[in-house]
């Protein structure tokens, strides 16, 4: 049997998100929505697992945390100790307050920055990378649903024309 | 429409007989200490009350249309206001009269050179701290936060009887002007009530300190309610989306507190002048007020910030009552230590009169807020944004 790969134009995101849920009630799947900018809603009628971008974050700060720690200590407590305003220099827990601030920023640049890239790396957005989108419209004006049939793809048409697509390519895979 | 529970009035009637019989025993024993523990526990009671105009004010004011469902609790909470505000403007009177000595720049002589008892540094101080201008400040922030309480309280019941857009821009200007009222008079009535209590020692930071202080409790107060609501059957169209939005609300708040916090204590840890060092060594090198300075900071900073910071968990009733209990019971400590080593210097410990005190007040609290409740109807109606409320995602 032949896997076709069909793409459904819309112009709304309000006329696309009504087809995915028409769309998913058929029990059709969808293999992937392409939009200029973030619906919101679409998550939950696609049916995305949620995101684990927030655990990641978590790891990162607690990395940030750590090397922070470890810096500081290095620098201030081990390596150079240094008679700073009369504070205690010879353990860091004495020393604690004057770092709290190198700690914090320590933890919020590694779980921003890991984020990000850990981000565009999930998305393929690396220098060289490949885009995704199957048709540059998407970037622009026009929203895409992709759905890969196996067999017949009338029927799939006709749904998608029946719910708003204003124009359906099809890819032989 | 709300009625109120037998069980919860005669909860709230048990609390209040507690704080009286507090009340009396603290007075009777020893009224130094009654006086500060009244000053601490109405104090973190008028916070919370006068946060409830701030949130009505704030979703105003910000267009924000995520809370009009649950709007009746922030407006109930409020209602309680003309209480406290009774019972602290009844403290300063006894200030300025000497019936207690809660604030040592009221001394008989602290500001005549001739006097023995003479001070310097709190002279200089004498065109802001001196009784007239002292009591005046007090009365207008009293009667200006008790003034925007009641019309937007009643905007909104108007709102709910008329509607129309008229009705809720007048809300939105209203609450712009309290915002900058409050702006000042949050910051001022921190000093006057609270930082002069230390009158030689100042901190800039110290209006926001307090600020953040009965945001935190404030909102963790508005969840509270409304899950009580919620339980009682009320507040149907309060979906967990709203809930969700007030536990990220705490979370924020109890961070920005720790934020204030630190930024007040490292300062003055890291330049160590005496002058400014002198607040913290009254609260770190007394044995009585050690462990609570660190614990209360620790729970209410640790306890937000490990149990609500997953989305599930800010989800979940049962961990969010948790927390708000920790993060109440952690803001109160901290109020104590406001004022007690300011008041009683080594000699202060928790004990029957304040604890007693405390559920006195949360059961006044707590029965003021159940009788506004009962007084509307706990659905709103015509508000521009309900429908927004109903439909929200978070």
């Amino acid at each position: 049997m032949s896997k076709n790969t069909l793409y459904g134009i819309f112009d709304c995101e309000q006329v696309l998100l009504a087809s995915v849920k028409e769309i998913r009630a058929n029990n059709i799947e969808i293999k992937e929505v392409y939009s200029p900018f973030p619906i919101h809603g679409l998550d939950k009628v696609l049916g995305l697992k949620e995101t684990r971008m927030a655990i990641t974050a978590f790891i990162y700060g607690c990395i940030g945390l750590s090397l922070g720690a470890l810096m500081i200590y290095n620098i201030m407590i081990v390596d150079w100790p240094q008679n700073i305003g009369g504070k205690p220099n010879w353990t860091f827990y004495h020393n604690m307050p004057a770092f709290v601030p190198i700690l914090f920023e320590c933890t919020v640049l590694f779980a921003a920055h890991l984020m990000s890239i850990t981000y565009l790396i999930r998305c393929g957005l690396f220098p060289g990378g490949e885009s995704d989108s199957p048709d540059p419209r998407t970037t622009d004006d026009k929203f895409l649903m992709e759905i890969v049939v196996e067999g017949d793809v009338t029927a799939v048409k006709e749904i998608l024309t029946k719910t708003g697509a204003t124009e359906i390519n099809e890819k032989d895979v | 429409m709300f009625t109120i529970d037998k069980k919860a009035k005669n909860f709230s009637m048990a609390l209040m007989a507690i704080g009286l019989i507090a009340l009396t025993y603290g007075f009777w024993t020893d009224a130094h200490r009654a006086w500060p523990s009244l000053l601490f526990n109405n104090y973190f009671f008028i916070g919370i009350a006068v946060f409830g105009v701030f949130f009505v004010a704030l979703q105003y004011v910000a267009e924000a249309g995520w809370s009009i469902v649950l709007k009746r609790v922030p407006e109930a909470i409020m209602g309680a206001l003309p209480v406290f505000s009774a019972i602290m403007l009844l403290i300063m009177v006894a200030a300025i009269m000497h019936f207690n000595h809660i604030y040592h720049w009221l001394h008989e002589g602290i500001m005549d050179p001739a006097s023995e008892h003479y001070d310097r540094i709190i002279a200089g101080k004498e065109a802001y701290l001196n009784a007239t201008f002292f009591i005046i400040r007090t009365i207008v922030y009293l009667l200006g936060w008790n003034y925007f309480a009641k019309k937007l309280r009643a905007l909104s019941v108007l709102e709910d009887k008329q509607g129309g857009a008229t009705i809720h821009f007048k809300g939105v200007r209203v609450s712009a002007w309290f915002m900058v009222f409050f702006a000042v008079t949050s910051a001022m009535a921190s000093w006057d009530w609270i930082m002069s209590i230390d009158p030689h020692w100042f901190s800039t930071i110290f209006g926001w300190y307090v600020f953040a202080e009965w945001s935190a409790i404030g909102f963790t107060t508005v969840l509270l309610f409304t899950l009580y609501l919620k339980r009682q059957g009320y507040l149907q169209d309060v979906n967990e989306n709203h809930i969700h939005d007030l536990g990220k609300w705490i979370f924020a708040f109890s961070l920005v507190w720790t934020y204030m916090w630190f930024s007040q204590f490292m300062l003055i840890w890291y330049a160590n002048i005496p002058e400014e060092v002198t607040y913290f060594t009254a609260r770190l090198e007394v044995e009585n007020y050690k462990f609570l300075f660190w614990f209360s900071m620790i729970i209410n900073f640790i306890a937000p910030i490990i149990l609500l910071m997953s989305r599930d968990a800010k989800r979940n009733n049962g961990r969010l009552i948790f927390v708000g209990c920790i993060i109440l019971l952690g803001h109160w400590l901290n109020s104590y230590l406001l004022v007690t080593p300011g008041t009683l210097g080594t000699h202060g410990h928790i004990g029957f009169t304040e604890i007693g005190m405390g559920l006195g007040f949360a059961g006044l609290f707590i029965y003021l807020v159940l009788n506004t409740l009962n007084k509307q109807p706990l659905e709103t109606k015509n508000h521009p944004f309900l429908d927004e409320s109903k439909n929200l995602h978070t």
